[in-house]
């Protein structure tokens, strides 16, 4: 995944390894525009950047399980313990 | 942090409510079961009231408390022998087979509508997101669990884990990749 250098154009197996580093912002300019020039022209990788995003959106509907009364309690005791009273 | 280092019952109360179910979540990353990762939780917060005297304050209360959670996780996951997953290295985030010689699609990914985003992130499919992660490689499993479900930055995870910069954001693709390729099918499946 590190940049290409790209003295030509970007095909799509080259362009979905970029994929992260154009979200995180970590492309050089060149290679910004290349990547977007490619996607503009790319039905395939422009709905495989929106299937990216997709995922990373739904990722982040994922709760994790809420803290049970016990363990809560337990923590408070151990709290107490610790500090002696 | 002040009320915690003078003995605030509510300042810890309150710690353990916004990071405990979150720091299971990671745990659960290098150990092999549930117990087990409560377990480390809890001598974490032991670590974290023991150290908070000596807590520098370099990096966010948060950060630091996943740190000491990741180590100790690490370390107990190696004990426990669990297998790890073996890293499948550079293959690739799609199948090679997809594309033509030239690098192009050739079986290009089908689109994904709204409602089909919407039921992937519903309830029952939910669970199956959840089984998705399990499938992970624990590097790619913990840089994903606490990028993108605990919204944690890029610089909070390498502190976190104690990786640099490229190597979470190559763990990051890994992971975001598969995960995606495994919700293809899903899709596809339905």
């Amino acid at each position: 995944m590190k940049l290409l250098s790209l003295r030509h154009d970007i095909v799509c197996r080259e362009a979905v390894e970029l994929v992260t580093d154009y979200l995180e912002g970590k492309l050089s300019r060149r290679d910004t525009r290349a990547f977007e020039a490619h996607l503009g022209a790319c039905d395939g990788c422009e709905e495989y950047l929106r299937q990216i995003k997709a995922t990373i959106e739904i990722l982040g509907r994922v709760q994790p399980e809420d803290l049970a009364p016990e363990t809560r309690q337990g923590l408070m005791e151990l709290y107490r313990e610790f500090r002696g009273n | 942090m002040r009320r915690l280092r003078a003995g605030d019952e509510s300042a810890f109360a309150e710690l353990v409510n916004a990071y405990h179910p979150s720091m299971v979540r990671l745990a659960q990353t290098f150990v092999p079961s549930r117990a087990v990762a409560e377990e480390v939780v809890q001598d974490t917060w032991l670590a974290v009231l023991k150290g908070i005297d000596n807590f520098e304050g370099r990096s966010s209360l948060k950060t630091w408390i996943f740190h000491i959670l990741a180590n100790r996780a690490r370390s107990t996951g190696a004990r426990e022998q669990r297998t790890v997953p073996v890293d499948p290295g550079d293959e690739g985030s799609v199948d090679r087979r997809r594309f033509d010689e030239g690098g192009t699609w050739s079986d290009p990914p089908a689109h994904w509508s709204d409602q089909i985003i919407e039921k992937l992130s519903s309830g029952p499919l939910l669970a199956q997101v959840q089984a998705a992660l399990f499938e992970l490689p624990e590097g790619q499993r913990a840089v994903v669990t606490l990028r993108d479900l605990d919204g944690l930055s890029s610089k909070e995870v390498c502190d976190v884990l104690g990786i640099s910069e490229a190597n979470q954001r190559v763990l990051l693709h890994r992971g975001r990749s598969r995960i995606r390729a495994i919700f293809e099918d899903e899709v596809a499946k339905r």
